[in-house]
């Protein structure tokens, strides 16, 4: 391109804006759908549909193991797939701050035609504006995305009763900790990644293992510990888990020592809580380990009569604690 | 006693931790009455509840908090003073993040940002240089609350600022030090203890000198202790043993970390830029040499010195008990307002602020809020 910077131009819909699509962005998405340029995508569902819609904001855009696209796409793409459904097409709607690179935008569209491909799910449509520079933080990033309900399955915190099994999908916290280390330039060790990945596929195969699954989840922000106590408050039950078996990188574990951070409140993005009936724990396990993303799937505690509302952890020690619901955003402790 | 190794499994130190506290019980039951030890840093505080730890020690033994959160015992007057200066147009404070809903005695620091404050929230003292050098024309100040673990990096930045000759940066110092108020807890009649668990990150710094004084001096028990159950664990077994033998020293449960010298490097820098002074904690009042304030030669970076302000504080009258919270004189839960008025998205008392807070802590990890078994 004439210029290797986003300009207000790019978004002003004439022959610059067209030039951007035309060289970065249909190159990267172009699929069918898409390729047609209709004001709106036209395309074919059947039956129950999932609908979600989230905006990504991270700051850094680019962080080890991944950039925001990855997150915008595998978000959306896990949102629907929590619901029991399975992703079919996203929308990508942009907000580019004047003066991004466009080297760097083209690294982050091309990250989300690759996590859209290994999802199966197609962009067809989307919006790109510019703003004046100072007026966003390099880009924001809106994706939202519709999916087709898997038939006979019913995902709902209702559903969850008393001698339940919590199965955790993998390490928690990598995603925070990766962004913490790139926000705050600690040095980290490669192995500490975003763990952000598509979880479509392995739901898929939970689901397919096991109908009766009562809810999943990802804890994205807030972490295990929010989600649990959504559960626990909607269902009105109790959950049990065992800090023993919650798996934690001690990278990971270092960098919330240092921070004075808790890992079961940080963010993941590639991780997967399921309540699942006892009797179906073993087989929706063994559906996880199917999948890349859920080789250290494992089950974290159960879902107790007692102490309805809240979550309780037995510490490695012996004792109980509760696990409170995340306040407000976690900030660096002083001493 | 199980052996200690290197690395424990986890079967190994839950068999440990039982075996500790079987022991800790049997030992502090041969006094014949309940001994109280108290942890004097916040982290300690957290470490506990997180672990689960009072849950499991026998009815024997009773830990109770401490002054260990330096947000927590910045008084309302120090909070008055932030707040007058951060509404000042030329001003931009740089604090670290749990300093902002910390009430003064009219509003907080979030009040002020909220109405058009410039405040920063930094993560490391030095962060505020960039502050400085990036906004030539206001005066930078940052709120240096802490003890002797974040002292030296605060003096580390006056001098990096006075290195590169930043004008416009400057220090509100509510610096604290832990020795001069176990000392004051000791002289309070109001106040029993029968040992302290000794702050580690603090140690790291001090060295476990710095205690023997005041531990001497009242003939009380001192173990410096890592975050670590098992460690916390093993230094309530010294404590115990100490009373039992009728000793009173300080020792080190945190030997690979802490040293009896403490680190020199970090010290020197402290005292090259402050010097102790009198100073106000909350709950306690003025306590003699318990502060840090800026030598004569970087009076230039004492904001307080460069720009006086008359700050009137009146002090509410609240029902609020962490000033005897945060000398172990009661508990969170004998607090009227805990867990009713004063819950941690609405703070009433510091206590609660905090992620170090006691009250945070016990409302937190559910202490006399709800109890598994009870």
């Amino acid at each position: 391109m004439a210029n290797d910077k986003v300009t207000l131009a790019h978004g002003a819909g004439g022959k610059v804006s067209q030039e951007l699509m035309e060289q970065v962005i249909l190159p990267a998405y172009g699929n069918p759908v898409l390729n047609t340029l209709h004001d709106g995508a036209l395309v074919e569902m059947k039956g129950e549909v999932a609908f979600t819609t989230d905006s990504y904001v991270v700051q850094p855009l680019f962080f080890a193991g991944g950039n925001i696209g990855k997150l915008a796409v595998c978000g959306t793409v896990n949102d629907l797939s929590m619901t029991g459904a399975i992703p079919r097409y996203l929308s990508v709607g942009m907000i580019i701050e004047e003066g991004f690179p466009i080297k760097d935008l083209q690294t982050i569209v091309s990250t989300m035609k690759k996590m859209a491909d290994e999802a199966g799910v197609v962009i067809a449509t989307g919006d790109t504006k510019v703003v004046e520079k100072g007026k966003a933080d390099g880009i924001f990033i809106t994706t939202a995305g519709i999916g087709d309900k898997i038939p006979g399955t019913h995902i709902s915190p209702e559903n969850v009763k008393p001698g339940m099994k919590v199965i955790l999908s993998g390490y928690i916290g990598d995603h925070a900790a990766a962004i913490m280390a790139g926000r705050h330039n600690i040095n980290l060790p490669a192995s500490v990644q975003t763990d952000c990945a598509p979880l479509n596929k392995m739901t898929k195969a939970m689901l397919e293992a096991a109908p009766d699954i009562a809810v999943m989840r990802d804890p994205t922000r807030g972490g295990v510990a929010a989600v649990l106590n959504e559960i626990a408050e909607a269902s009105h039950c109790g959950i049990l888990i065992d800090e023993d078996e919650i798996p934690i990188h001690p990278e990971v574990q270092g960098v919330c020592d240092m921070l004075g951070f808790d890992p079961l409140y940080l963010a993941n993005e590639g991780k997967c809580v399921a309540f699942v009936p006892a009797e179906s724990a073993d087989k929706v396990l063994k559906a996880m380990r199917t999948s890349p993303y859920g080789q250290e799937a494992r089950i974290i505690g159960e879902v107790t009569a007692e102490a309805p509302g809240t979550v309780g952890l037995r510490t490695g020690i012996g004792g109980i604690r509760v696990v409170d619901m995340p306040l407000g955003n976690i900030v660096p402790r002083i001493c | 006693m199980t052996e200690v190794k290197e690395k424990l499994t986890k079967a190994e130190e839950r068999a440990f931790a039982k075996e500790l506290v079987q022991k800790i019980g049997e030992l502090a039951a041969t006094t014949g009455r309940k001994l109280r030890f108290m942890e004097v840093c916040g982290t300690h505080t957290v470490a506990i509840f997180r672990a689960g730890l009072r849950q499991i020690l026998p009815d024997s033994v009773e830990l109770v908090s401490g002054p260990g959160c330096p947000v927590c015992v910045t008084p309302d007057d120090y909070m008055d003073k932030a707040i007058a200066y951060a509404q000042r147009d030329d001003v931009i404070i740089a604090t670290f993040g749990d300093m902002l809903k910390v009430p003064g005695s009219k509003s907080s620091l979030n009040e002020a940002k909220t109405n058009g404050a410039d405040i920063r929230i930094v993560y490391s003292p030095m962060d505020s240089i960039q502050i400085a050098k990036d906004n030539p024309d206001k005066k930078v100040i940052f709120l240096a609350v802490g003890f002797e673990t974040t002292a030296p990096t605060a003096a580390a930045t006056v001098l990096a600022a006075e290195q590169q000759g930043i004008s416009n940066l400057y220090m509100l110092s509510a610096q604290k030090l832990v020795p001069p108020v176990m000392e004051a807890l000791l002289n309070d009649e109001e106040v029993h203890v029968d040992g302290f668990i000794l702050p580690g990150h603090v140690s790291v710094v001090t060295g476990t000198g710095v205690y023997e004084p005041v531990i001497g001096k009242y003939h009380v028990p001192g173990v410096v202790t890592g975050f670590e159950p098992l460690q916390i664990l093993r230094g309530l077994y010294r404590l115990v043993q100490q009373v039992v033998n009728g000793e009173a020293k300080v020792e080190n449960e945190y030997t690979d970390v802490v040293k009896t010298e403490g680190n020199p490097v970090s010290m020197a820098i402290t005292n090259k830029v402050y010097e102790p002074c009198d100073t106000g904690w909350r709950g306690m009042g003025i306590v003699p040499l318990s502060g840090l304030k800026m030598k004569a030669e970087y009076a230039r970076f004492d904001i307080e010195q460069v720009l006086p302000l008359e700050v009137e504080t009146v002090v509410k009258k609240t029902a609020c008990r962490c000033g005897e919270v945060l000398r172990g004189i009661v508990t969170p839960k004998e607090c009227p307002l805990f867990a009713k008025a004063c819950v941690p998205t609405h703070a009433i008392g510091p206590c609660m602020v905090s992620v170090e807070g006691v009250c945070a802590a016990w409302y937190k990890y559910g202490q006399g809020r709800f109890e598994y078994g009870k």
